[in-house]
């Protein structure tokens, strides 16, 4: 049985080994050269001593908060309510959907609903609020990454709530609890950990948005994954793109380490 | 008649097109105990689900203490619920769980401590207060349930099949401590159950429900000896039933016989139906005996054989005799005049009882 199992996994291994182990390694090791291939630690250095770097840090935690927070606010009723459906199923097809269609296609297609003569404001001059410049806003950027991850937060936490058990429910009632108090006694904290899930699914990318920061934010909005892709492609100076993404690596493992299991407190 | 504390007044519940309580009627009295025993489904579950609060009646009046309780929302009944997958809060410990409803009413941390400690205590639980849910075998779980429910001070504690989940040493024993909780609490125990020998071992009344209709109502005794059709004498034990005919008063016909009962009150030439315990029954010499009948199969149980054989109609018996049978071998059946009991069809309890009382004033 042990050897059948180890060659049933040679297929993920080997993928894992070409895609996800090569390149973290390549990132690391490229991350010590400077421009001009000699070995170095300036990049570090340049990273932790510029403004310019650690405000585009701050930034892109800040915005990941930000679109963290606001998927968080709609997916968490939404799913609550979506385990509460008939026809859950269907819901739940209907808003994994989008997922199915590309990023650039979506981002494109929000080009066109916010920009001076698309459908949003042709609305609002029919009402006659007159058109807004909503196209290269901070909150158009903060929708349109709030609307392309929300599926990624509803899709845990439903399932979080799915798997309550509706007696659980039903005895904290009994025990003369209110509906809020079974809410923030029972359900939440019996669902945190689809929360975390859904949390992590969403700030971890949100940290490296890099098209729509451009195609919706024009680029006022200055991320860590705007700079990666400067670095590597514009400026080809890699060793500091390796840098920049060796950062973000660290913070992902941070968050991971932040909103993951952890053993139950004794008392 | 002390006054009840719960009663059921033409209670209905209906779901869509199907109905799933018909004029439920009942009264609960202070510290007793109670069981709604019947087959799944036949509503005895929405009967604890309508009296906790979490469903509510289409048509009747519930009360508790004479209030009317039908809409008062499930949080402030002072009722308890103790669930058939017991329901503890698996993010919680043993001592948080037990601890839920009483911090919620803001209860001084002092007090829910001894309440607490001391509801652990009376379901031998003491020292488990620091254990996790997950680190429990069933019937801890099932203890801490209880205590849950029961540091609340309730007036009614209700029980939704708490024992199904266990097997069946633990489940003898633990019918045993509730029986023992409840006489010492005094609370009003009202226990939902299928099976019956749980029922009989511990109540003090029985409804026996069938298609969300009670039956019968009585003292085990009562519904063991006296059932009033044949739906509850087959469910409730063991049980031969036959056709027959009533002949006269303490005289009925069946088999082909006539024999002496203790039935009365019935028109003669009535067709009814005779329930024999096969405890009732014993194996003797076919001269001796009231029946003969051919030994089909024997079982051997422990403490005692279980045989199925077969009269000359055709009729099937069973008997559970102390002593082996042969198979294949003709015996004689005894038994005495009061071990017949004689169902009329279509009966309700009320002419039921009427017509005990009545022949039995007699004697």
């Amino acid at each position: 049985m042990k050897r059948a199992h180890g060659f049933y996994s040679v297929p993920y291994v080997l993928w894992l080994a070409l895609f996800v182990i090569a390149p973290l390694v390549l990132i690391v090791y490229q991350s010590f050269f400077n421009i001009s291939g000699q070995f170095t630690f300036d990049n570090y250095k340049l990273y932790l001593s510029s403004g310019t770097y650690l405000r585009m840090t701050l930034n892109s935690v800040w915005y990941a908060l930000l679109i963290t927070a606001l998927t968080l606010l709609i997916s968490y009723p939404t799913a609550y309510w979506l385990s509460q459906t008939k026809h859950k199923q269907l819901w739940l097809l209907l808003i994994i959907l989008p997922t199915w269609i590309n990023l650039l296609l979506k981002a494109y297609a929000f080009i066109g609903i916010f920009s001076q003569g698309g459908s949003v404001n042709r609305f609002l001059q029919f009402f006659g609020f007159g058109a807004h410049q909503l196209l290269f806003t901070n909150t158009s950027f903060i929708l349109v990454a709030a609307y392309i991850e929300i599926p990624f937060m509803i899709l845990p936490i439903f399932n979080a709530i799915d798997e309550l058990k509706p007696s659980l429910l039903n005895a904290s009632k009994d025990l003369g609890a209110t509906n809020w108090q079974t809410f923030s006694k029972v359900v939440f904290p019996l669902t945190l950990d689809g929360v975390k899930a859904g949390v992590q699914a969403v700030f971890i990318p949100s940290l490296s948005l890099f098209m729509l920061t451009r195609l919706i934010g024009g680029n006022k909005v200055i991320t860590l994954g705007t700079a990666i892709e400067e670095h590597f492609l514009v400026t080809q100076n890699w060793g500091m793109g390796s840098t920049i993404g060796v950062v973000l690596i660290i913070a992902m493992i941070a968050i991971m380490f932040l909103t993951g299991e952890r053993k139950k407190r004794g008392r | 008649m002390a006054e009840p504390i719960i009663t059921f007044q033409h209670v209905y519940k209906r779901y869509d097109d199907t109905v799933a309580l018909g004029d439920i009627d009942f009264e609960l009295e202070q510290g007793k105990f109670y069981t709604l025993l019947g087959p799944s489904g036949c509503g005895k579950t929405t009967i604890l689900r309508i009296l906790a609060g979490f469903t509510e009646a289409s048509e009747g009046k519930v009360t508790f203490k004479g209030q009317q309780i039908n809409r008062v929302p499930a949080n402030q009944r002072q009722i308890n619920t103790v669930f058939q997958d017991y329901a503890l809060f698996p993010h919680l410990n043993v001592f948080d769980n037990v601890a839920f409803g009483l911090t919620l009413k803001r209860t001084p941390k002092k007090d829910i401590k001894r309440r607490v400690l001391e509801a652990l205590k009376s379901v031998r639980l003491a020292g488990y207060e620091d254990r996790e849910i997950s680190e429990l075998s069933g019937g801890q779980q099932q203890r801490v349930a209880i205590a849950r429910a029961i540091v609340n001070e309730p007036q009614v504690l209700l029980l939704d099949e708490p024992l199904s989940a266990l097997d069946a040493k633990l489940r003898t024993a633990m019918q045993v401590e509730l029986r023992q909780l409840q006489r010492r609490l005094g609370i009003t125990f009202l226990f939902v159950t299928h099976d019956q020998g749980e029922a009989l071992a511990m109540s003090d009344e029985i409804f026996v429900m069938s298609d969300g209709k009670i039956l019968q109502q009585g003292s085990p005794v009562d519904i063991y000896d006296e059932p009033i059709n044949h739906f509850v004498a087959d469910f409730i034990g063991e049980s031969n039933i036959v056709k027959g005919r009533m002949v006269a008063d303490y005289q009925v016909q069946f088999v082909g016989k006539q024999f002496e009962c203790s039935d009365a009150g019935i028109p003669a030439h009535e067709p009814i139906e005779v329930v024999l315990r096969p405890e009732d029954l014993v194996l003797t010499d076919v001269a001796k005996g009231k029946l003969t009948v051919v030994v089909d199969t024997q079982v051997f149980r422990g403490n005692l054989y279980e045989i199925l054989s077969h009269d000359a109609d055709g009729n099937q018996w069973l008997i559970h005799a102390v002593h082996k049978a042969k198979v294949g071998q003709e015996v004689g059946i005894y038994f005495e005049p009061e071990d017949i009991h004689v169902m009329r069809f279509g009966e309700s309890e009320e002419e039921f009882d009427a017509r005990l009382e009545q022949y039995e004033g007699d004697d």
